[in-house]
């Protein structure tokens, strides 16, 4: 288990229990259990306390926990028949962008997603979840499949933005995602999407112009990082707990503000101390959100996908 | 000779008088050092007459130059919330709208207009980089849209010249929305068959290149723009090292096949009017020396206080 710098005082109680615990396995005379589990209570008390009301900082953390169940993990665990499609048909596959065919609840679908690794090999592999063109091409050219195919396309969104580079940019990041941006619009078929972790930016956009939006409890949506908004409007990278503050980036004002439709609740403690029922939860949200969406006609669906955002911005939020 | 020499010059010669600068104030091109009249600058559409440098030029100026006569008229924009998020950094949000505001005189980050260039009808909308940055929040997508409607509307095609250091973070998510937002403004005109094209000027960054501003049926910049998804200074602490000369400027740009064309801004306006009436199937405009249209050179204007302020409907007879 990892734990974020805020969960320190629980990581000190759940060690306490577990050397206990540990020691009475190397000494049957030893009785440690009534103390180890009065541990556990308290360290139970503590999570409760510590995740009932989490700072927007706070947040972020959770959304960025390295043990988070990410995009592969819920294509295991929500999909069959995944079938992988790669590259974009111009320069390279983009690792950090994972796609394909598969069946959700036996019906074909395509999903796309981005993928940020589980230790350092995947992590270099996947870029850490930030696409560069390519990647964002990939996911244009399997959109266009599934219109083409009528198939539904559901998008797993967890990304810190899309990737800042030389040969990103020499390649048109800008145009990739704005096209992408573009294809989701036109689309003829329903399209959901779930922020499963971190919506950095116009590299969240470009997967995320869905009919139907759902977040988990604890990730975030932003048009900056709380770092990156500091260091511009503070001059200070180091107010990023202000500026998380100030940007309305959680979930939950995201509902307010009518930019999201649903929020999928997370275990308690977060969706890395509950892995299997988060993917669960998250499959059970992507079956309503597709219910809402099935027989529509192609119109309907472009339309509706349409209204949604053009009505944006008509909620606002109080202090 | 031409059309801007003849008929546009009074009209920004009254701009400038009437702002009363004195005569002798020059600005030092920040390119190359030469001491410039602002009175030659402002006829030369703020590009510097020794190296070319485009600087930076207002939404009304550049419309002035850029329609028959100078004249143009503001196409109404929808107001948005004012403070969605109630956000406040070192300032409050609404603080930094006033000062912007007192600054520009203008009211916001775009300007949408209709009006004739050479003839030939068109909306046009300019993003303006002097009002906070140019970001694009909620109005700057609430003028797209309406920019759009407006062209679909008179059937005519839209203009766009983009500007802006990124997105208005004070309007946080809600900002990032304007990238679907104002993809669907694009979307309309592309439904409609009317030619929309962009003209990408100096800075075009983040969320606004990754929407509309890359979507253009036809893709212009100005020289020397920069243009970009992640600034250079972000890529260069991520790749941890030098960028090339030249590095996401227009001209790059072109090589690397993400534009059509580079183009000088005294060029502009002939070269926006010949690509509209091809894409329009319009027979070609009359180059050269055109009657004076029947109005007399704007000189009496009254200054842009308010915001709302509009080139009257008289003056266009
Ligand atoms: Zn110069």
């Amino acid at each position: 288990m990892n734990y974020l710098e805020f969960e320190k005082p629980l990581s000190e109680i759940e060690g306490k229990a577990e050397e206990l615990r540990a020691l009475a396995r190397g000494n049957k005379e030893m009785d440690v259990e009534k103390e180890a589990a009065a541990l556990d209570k308290k360290a139970e008390t503590l999570l409760k306390d510590l995740y009932k009301d989490l700072t927007p900082w706070r947040k972020c953390q959770v959304a960025r926990h390295p043990d988070r169940p990410h995009c592969k993990d819920y294509i295991e665990g929500l999909f069959t028949d995944y079938t992988p499609l790669a590259g974009d048909r111009n320069f390279a596959d983009d690792h950090a962008i994972m796609g394909g065919l598969a069946r959700f609840n036996d019906n074909p679908v395509v999903v796309i997603g981005q993928e940020k690794g589980h230790d350092t090999k995947t992590r270099i592999e996947r870029n850490f979840g930030m696409a560069r063109p390519e990647g964002y091409r990939k996911a244009i050219r399997l959109m266009d499949l599934a219109h083409r195919f009528r198939l539904p396309v559901i998008t797993l969104v967890d990304t810190p933005g899309a990737y800042p580079g030389k040969g990103a940019e020499e390649r048109g990041q800008a145009e990739a995602i704005a096209r992408a941006t573009q294809k989701c619009l036109e689309l003829a078929v329903p399209m959901v999407t779930v922020v499963i972790g971190e919506g950095g930016s116009g590299g969240a956009v470009a997967l995320a112009t869905a009919n139907r939006i759902a977040m988990l409890e604890h990730s975030v949506y932003s048009v900056i990082s709380p770092e990156g908004c500091a260091s511009i409007l503070w001059k200070d990278a180091e107010k990023m707990r202000e500026a998380a503050e100030a940007l309305r980036l959680t979930a939950q004002d995201l509902h307010k503000l009518g930019v999201i439709d649903r929020i999928i609740k997370e275990p308690l403690g977060g969706a890395q101390r509950g892995r299997r029922e988060t993917v669960e939860a998250v499959g059970k949200a992507i079956e309503m959100m597709l219910k809402e969406l099935t027989g529509r006609k192609p119109d309907w669906l472009i339309k509706d996908r349409r209204n949604k955002f053009l009505d944006m911005g008509s909620k606002g939020l109080a202090a | 000779m031409n059309w801007i020499s003849n008929y546009v010059r009074p009209k920004i010669n009254s701009l400038f008088s009437r702002r009363e600068v004195p005569e002798n104030l020059w600005t030092k091109c920040p390119e190359c050092g030469t001491m410039l009249f602002h009175r030659e600058l402002a006829e030369n559409l703020n590009v510097c007459s020794t190296c070319d440098h485009h600087m930076g030029i207002s939404p009304r100026d550049r419309f002035a130059a850029m329609f028959d006569g100078g004249i143009f008229t503001e196409v109404e924009v929808p107001q948005p919330l004012a403070d969605p998020l109630v956000f406040r950094d070192q300032k409050k949000y609404p603080e930094r709208m006033k000062a912007a505001r007192n600054a520009t005189g203008e009211k916001e980050a775009m300007l949408v207009v209709e009006g004739e260039m050479a003839r030939t009808p068109v909306v046009a909308a300019a993003q303006d980089f002097s009002f906070m940055a140019g970001s694009m929040g909620m109005y700057v997508g609430n003028a797209i849209i309406a920019a759009a409607e407006r062209a679909v509307q008179r059937k005519c095609p839209l203009v766009l010249f983009a500007a802006a250091g990124g997105a208005r973070m004070q309007e946080g998510i809600l900002s990032l929305m304007q990238m679907p937002r104002t993809t669907v403004a694009v979307q309309m005109l592309r439904e409609a068959g009317l030619p929309y094209i962009c003209v990408l000027t100096h800075p075009t960054t983040g969320g606004v290149t990754a929407s509309y501003a890359m979507l253009g049926d036809v893709q212009i910049a100005e020289p020397n723009a920069l243009i970009c998804f992640a600034g250079p200074r972000v890529i260069e602490q991520t790749i941890r090292e030098k960028l090339p000369e030249g590095f996401q400027r227009a001209e790059y740009l072109l090589d690397h096949g993400m534009l059509d064309r580079v183009t000088h801004r005294k060029n502009m306006r002939e070269e926006l009017v010949t690509i509209l009436r091809m894409l329009m199937n319009q027979p070609p405009a009359i180059k050269g020396d055109l009657p004076a249209p029947e109005i007399k050179p704007v000189i009496d204007l009254p200054p842009p206080a308010t915001p709302e302020a509009v080139i009257p409907e008289k003056a266009a007879e």
